[in-house]
């Protein structure tokens, strides 16, 4: 009984913002003379309303559960971190060139070497926020962003300068993994096996948050780093840690892309997942078994875009109104939240 | 002027650095301006990197549409207080986060901008017009590197004018207060939620006008890529500029020619590193920011109810 009653009070305010946010986008779109039913129609339609349409929204949502991990992690130690894309990018780049270094190896060497390597640089450039938080006391969520804007700078520099593949004439690309080391299909879907990945990743990060004594002592740092640091917590390591594990989460989302998309790393990459994970990660609430609700949620709308552009003739903008409005409608309904304190 | 014999010809360097002071500063003086007085009433508002593109939307649009640049920058200051309005409201509300509130409208600001802005794309807006202090040169260089635009100079004086009203006015007065202790305000009848509210309306109003630079100067035309986080960097400046608005002036100027740098070098023929050389205004922003903070030390001047320094 209690824990239905709990599940309610969670769900109640995502319910009436999802509602509230439905009826924004209407107006909103009828405002501007589009039909407003039919729209929201199609966004169903394209997000989960066929076989199709649901492998499409798996898709996006495979990486958007790492994405999304990038900031429900660090936000656990009380850190606001925005900057995923630029993990993802770099730690797509870093796995890219691992199958170029390890060229004839086994697959299961080579796909592992691929996804340290992303997870590494990915989590290291996180934790480059955090220490900077940390050590020279810069606000995380705006060093993160600008970090985000300095890693596509390295990204492009190095993929149209050393690392390019010099067969790649009009879209600068590293060189191809090759099909042996690419992440295939789950059978019967269109779907690959980053999906697979993204939820199992999502499971192990609530248990380290929930059943461990790292996860608890995180949590202690995000409640109140004072008292954390009082009870002889090791605050700026537990701080980095977060950030490094919820960066390489994103780094791995850049593999997964090389690997199972792309088969290398180019500008393509860069689509947006990175930021796409910040609306996942709060409308979550940071709970890692909730993103993976958010990211089937947050997918579904990027799903849905195409349709209304080709159907309606809606701007391809369509999507980030509606998510912006999403967003905008979660954080204010997460007053009416009655258990615990203001939160990150 | 020149020297042309080390490859790059330091004098036209240095002239270009200027030009990109006088030419690509404003929107970071404007957005600075803004957030200085969002946050020295106490809160932040993130989201003015959104404003800053809705306002070269809007600005750009209506200065198409009536063919007065300047009813375009009014235009864009006016959406800007509206969503500096909704910012301040937002966060008013018990339990929500303002930096949270700030990341969901830099989202709602840009998609709502390019959702609106699509049909902007190719027609011409008129633009604003450029005051030429350089016309005694004869030097091309030098002419294009003093044509200023009309509202750097009104930034400028916003900036000594706004650091005079803070100290002196009683309005500036009240707003420090409430920024940096809201219960000393309270027992003194001043109300909080509001005076924080109106100074996230001024802050946007300022950024709006920073963006319908962007569209209505330089570049001076509209389209999605417009803005490249110069709207999060301003906010960062300010930090930096310890909510002083004349040093968030210096701060901006010297911003402008960090732009100008990349650009500038691949004009001389060195195009190697075009992309760093891109990304030197986000690396001066960390190190600028990561110099003016002392361990241990809170900084000065920071207002005591900010979020974003006293945790």
């Amino acid at each position: 009984m209690k824990a239905i009653r709990e599940a309610g009070l969670t769900l109640a305010p995502i319910s009436a913002a999802l509602i509230t946010t439905a009826m924004l986008f209407a107006a909103f779109v009828a405002s501007q003379g589009y039909p407003a039913f039919e729209a929201l129609f199609m966004v169903g339609k394209g997000a989960f309303g066929s076989f199709f349409a649901w492998q499409n929204t798996l898709s996006r949502a495979a990486p958007l559960m790492l994405t999304a991990l990038c900031v429900a992690l660090p936000a656990r130690a009380g850190l606001v971190i925005i900057g995923g894309e630029g993990a993802l990018a770099l730690g797509g780049l870093a796995a890219a060139m691992v199958p170029v270094a390890l060229n004839g190896l086994p697959v299961i060497v080579v796909q592992t070497g691929m996804a340290l390597a992303g997870f590494a640089v990915g989590g290291g450039w996180i934790a480059l926020s955090g220490w900077l938080r940390y050590r020279r006391g810069i606000n995380e969520t705006i060093s993160s962003l600008l970090l985000a804007y300095i890693g596509a700078a390295i990204f492009n520099f190095l993929v149209e300068g050393v690392l390019r593949d010099p067969a790649s004439l009009n879209k600068p690309s590293t060189p191809p993994i090759g099909d042996l080391y690419g992440i295939g299909a789950i059978p019967g879907m269109d779907v690959h096996w980053g999906l697979v990945w993204g939820i199992v990743v999502c499971i192990v990060a609530w248990w380290l948050m929930r059943h461990t004594v790292f996860g608890f002592a995180v949590s202690m740092v995000g409640g109140n780093p004072r008292a954390a640091q009082m009870t002889g917590i090791p605050v700026g390591k537990l701080m980095l840690a977060s950030c490094f594990l919820g960066g390489g989460a994103a780094g791995l989302a850049g593999m997964l892309e090389v690997a199972a998309v792309h088969g290398c790393a180019n500008a393509d990459l860069m689509a947006g997942y990175g930021y796409a994970g910040i609306l996942v990660s709060f409308a979550a609430r940071h709970h890692p078994l909730g993103i993976i609700a958010g990211a089937l949620l947050v997918g579904g709308i990027g799903a849905s875009g195409s349709l209304l552009q080709r159907h309606l003739d809606l701007p391809d903008a369509a999507a980030l109104v509606l998510q912006g409005m999403l967003f905008i409608s979660l954080l204010a309904f997460e007053t009416l939240n009655r258990k615990g304190a203001q939160r990150v | 002027m020149s020297d042309a014999s080390g490859g790059i010809a330091i004098g036209s360097l240095l002239l270009a650095l200027l030009g990109g002071a006088m030419r690509a500063s404003t929107p970071f003086l404007f957005v600075s301006l803004g957030e200085c007085i969002t946050e020295k009433s106490g809160r932040i508002n993130l989201g003015l990197e959104g404003t800053l593109v809705f306002g070269a939307m809007s600005g750009y649009g209506v200065s198409y549409l009536t063919g007065s640049p300047w009813l375009g920058v009014l235009a864009a200051g006016g959406c800007g207080m509206l969503l500096g309005l909704m910012h301040g409201l937002l966060c008013s509300l018990p339990k929500v986060n303002d930096i949270a509130v700030g990341i969901a409208m830099m989202l709602l600001g840009t998609g709502l901008a390019f959702f609106l802005g699509k049909p902007l794309i190719q027609p011409e807006a008129t633009l604003l017009p450029s005051l030429n202090f350089g016309d005694w040169s004869s030097n091309p260089q030098i002419k294009t590197a003093l044509q200023i635009n009309a509202l750097l100079p009104i930034g400028l004086l916003l900036a000594f004018a706004l650091r005079w009203s803070f100290a002196h006015t009683r309005w500036g007065l009240a707003l420090r207060l409430v920024g940096d202790n809201a219960a000393a305000a309270r027992a003194l009848g001043y109300p909080v939620i509001p005076v924080r509210i109106a100074a996230t309306v001024a802050g946007g109003f300022l950024a709006g006008i920073g963006g319908a630079f962007l569209s209505l100067y330089y570049p001076g035309s509209w389209n999605e890529g417009l803005s490249s986080g110069q709207g999060l960097m301003a906010v960062a400046l300010v930090i930096f500029a310890r909510w002083d608005p004349v040093r968030c002036a210096q701060a901006a100027l010297l911003f402008g020619a960090a732009g100008a740098l990349g650009p500038a070098l691949q004009s001389q023929g060195v195009t190697s590193g075009y992309y760093l050389f891109n990304a030197v205004p986000y690396a001066l922003t960390l190190i600028l920011m990561a110099m003016s903070w002392t361990p241990g030390k809170t900084l000065s001047g920071a207002p005591g109810e900010l979020s974003l320094t006293n945790r």
